[in-house]
């Protein structure tokens, strides 16, 4: 991971990140978005309205890009591509990005103000550079000046963690020499209306393996990490994609497996692919939505696997789940856990769930931590967890 | 980057499945662009059969075909699915119900209106458990879920299977989103020469805008170019036929991709440098 960055509603980049990590202070708060009568807590990203794309980008305007933008912008990324481009060749480049909904909402709002009589949507809706899964992809390509090839991958909640396995993939066939890994997913009333229709929204902020959980708080986030073949130059503080494990649960469209076999097989996977063994992991960044079926579907598959040795939690009381991006969110928060020996703790998470068995941390605390595994899940039964670790 | 492919899959106007397409496709047919019936979708429960949007039929019904034909077990293997779109039906109905007063959608919409639901449900009805995709690059999705898929054979040295397909939104979002007639396809992907493997696929990616391979006819034309997962047609046709060579895909404004087929020859892989 040759540069990385991440906005969530902690913040933007990784210094405001990890400020708010070490002080355990969360950035839920009650939905404001939009005026949506939705009775619940979000994590909504600050700034996205003041800074629309402009001139030439300014057919990709969206919230969903203008975050990617963002967060494109921080902790040296552009730079780090830049010097990727003069080592590789910009066509030697990829773009793999993971989104659900990327700028969906702004044909929501196109649906609200379509002509009553002939019901078109307004002049100026423009599907290919915002609607479209791929918009988000499209738009980091160009903006980036790459010419690799490039897709959005949508596979819910685990679509931003499968993209590390689709470029690592690339690069070690030598179809790609480095990667542009990552997305995005912002707020709209799709989603929030959505989760809400199912039942797994939290009243309050969530509380991830609580035992009075009660569902999810929504986030928004967006996370871009540089993936290329280790090099001399990389030195201690570099943090490494060790490997990576994917599963499906064949078991129901928007509810886990009841014993969490699939998140076990994506974990077991990594780990094999890492050539590890579970005590070799220091800390695992959970999926942990909150909901109550999830997280106790996780528990089992983290406590068949790694007993309740390895220290685990959620990063979903700091941010709210981000959808498709809460994969790439999480690795990243595994990385800073890597380069600054700090464990994260769990807010709004206070009472454990006595029925759990695996060792979740709900105060974060300094600790030396090598290895990280990263789970995301997603609709469709899919599961994805990935390893990462200290270079030397 | 070579596969191998051992079974096709196809749905589309007047190309119902692979063994009556390629006839068409080959030329030894007439096409009749008729719009063709939904197929049935035997691998889902009856009640999931009724519920199913059309989109995910049609990529059941496609990736079935093409399991059928290599003889494989679908539990067995891994999956990338590709669309342009996803469920335009789905997404019109979640659209239209969030600009009117009663602003919730339905907990089965909703979840039917993910990008990967035909996913989800391929792997419910056929008990895969393996890895699964599910992408999207425009209108170049095909040749991006084929290269994604034949990189995962290679590299996992495992049969991977990839299924496109793309429905036409309903009005207003088809003015600004013209998609073409319902399409479906299937190919199973072996790295390695196989029985069951009749063709042998090498992809290379070429920069620039070189021009792509046209659909046989002017209606095969019409078709790979409204609808995204047709696209595939020339590599279709190149299939059907009894030769090989190259096509040119349409993938990115800036990147193609081309495939060379090689059929198996008569005494085998083994001849095949």
């Amino acid at each position: 991971m040759s540069a990385f960055s991440v906005t969530t509603c902690l913040g933007a980049g990784r210094a405001a990140t990890l400020a708010a990590l070490r002080e355990g202070r969360g950035g839920l708060a009650p939905c404001r978005f939009d005026e949506l009568p939705i009775d619940a807590y979000t994590g909504e990203a600050e700034g996205l309205d003041a800074h629309p794309l402009t001139g030439e980008w300014a057919g990709f305007d969206c919230r969903n890009n203008r975050l990617a933008a963002l967060t494109l912008g921080q902790d040296g990324f552009l730079e780090a591509v830049a010097a990727a481009k003069s080592r590789h060749g910009a066509a030697r480049i990829g773009v793999f990005v993971g989104t659900s909904t990327s700028g969906i909402l702004e044909t929501e709002v196109a649906y609200r103000h379509r002509d009553p009589a002939s019901g078109v949507l307004p002049a100026g809706f423009d599907y290919a550079r915002r609607h479209n899964t791929y918009a988000l992809g499209r738009f980091v390509r160009e903006y980036l000046g790459l010419g690799g090839p490039a897709f959005a991958v949508s596979t819910a909640c685990a679509a931003t963690s499968k993209v590390f396995a689709s470029a690592a993939r690339m690069i070690a066939t030598g179809v790609c020499d480095a990667a542009v890994i990552g997305g995005a997913d912002t707020l709209c009333a799709t989603t929030l209306f959505g989760f809400h229709a199912l039942g797994v929204m939290a009243q309050g902020p969530c509380r991830p393996f609580d035992a009075t959980r009660g569902g999810i708080s929504i986030g928004e986030g967006s996370g871009f990490v540089l993936l290329e073949r280790p090099r001399p130059e990389h030195g201690a503080d570099d943090v490494l994609l060790l490997g990576t494990g994917e599963s499906s649960d064949a078991h129901h469209m928007s509810s886990p497996h009841p014993q969490g076999d699939g998140a076990r097989a994506a974990m077991a996977q990594a780990l094999a692919a890492a050539r590890l063994q579970p005590g070799d992991i220091d800390y695992i960044n959970l999926h942990g939505t909150a909901t109550l079926v999830g997280d106790a579907a996780e528990d089992r598959a983290v406590s068949a696997l790694f007993g309740n040795r390895v220290p685990c939690n959620s990063s979903k009381g700091f941010t709210g789940h981000t959808l498709g991006a809460s994969g790439v969110v999480g690795a990243v928060f595994g990385a800073l856990a890597i380069q600054n020996g700090f464990l994260p703790g769990s807010p709004h998470t206070r009472m454990l769930d006595p029925a759990f068995t695996s060792l979740y941390v709900r105060t974060g605390r300094e600790a030396r931590i090598s290895r990280v595994l990263c789970n995301a899940f997603g609709f469709g039964g899919v599961n994805c967890s990935l390893i990462l670790g200290r270079a030397v | 980057m070579r596969v191998y492919l051992e079974g096709i899959g196809l749905f589309g106007p007047g190309l119902q499945g692979w063994a009556a397409g390629r006839e068409v496709l080959a030329g030894r047919q007439a096409y009749e662009p008729v719009a063709a019936p939904l197929p049935p979708v035997e691998m889902l429960p009856a009640n999931e059969r009724r519920r199913a949007p059309k989109i995910v039929k049609i990529a059941l019904a496609a990736g079935a075909e093409a399991f059928a034909a290599a003889g494989r077990d679908p539990a067995a293997v891994a999956t990338v699915f590709a669309s342009s779109g996803g469920d335009g039906d789905t997404i019109h109905e979640i659209l239209s119900t969030l600009a009117s007063p009663q602003r919730e959608p339905s907990p089965t919409r909703f979840h039917n209106s993910v990008h990967n639901a035909a996913a989800g449900y391929w792997s419910i009805a056929s008990g895969a458990k393996a890895a699964t995709s599910s992408l999207c690059c425009h209108d170049g999705s095909f040749a991006a879920g084929l290269l994604e898929a034949a990189v995962q054979a290679v590299e996992s040295a495992e049969a991977v299977a990839l299924i496109a397909y793309d429905v036409p939104y309903p009005a207003p979002l088809s003015e600004a989103r013209p998609i073409g007639a319902a399409f479906g396809v299937a190919l199973l992907l072996s790295p390695l020469p196989s029985a069951a493997g009749f063709a042998r696929l090498a992809l290379a990616m070429r920069l620039g805008a070189p021009e792509y391979s046209r659909g046989a006819s002017p209606a095969l034309e019409a078709l790979r170019r409204n609808t995204p997962a047709a696209r595939c047609l020339p590599l279709l046709a190149m299939l059907a036929g009894s030769g090989g060579g190259e096509v040119m895909l349409e993938y990115l404004p800036d990147l193609a991709l081309e495939v060379a087929v090689t059929p198996r020859p008569a005494s085998g892989w083994e001849d095949v440098a």
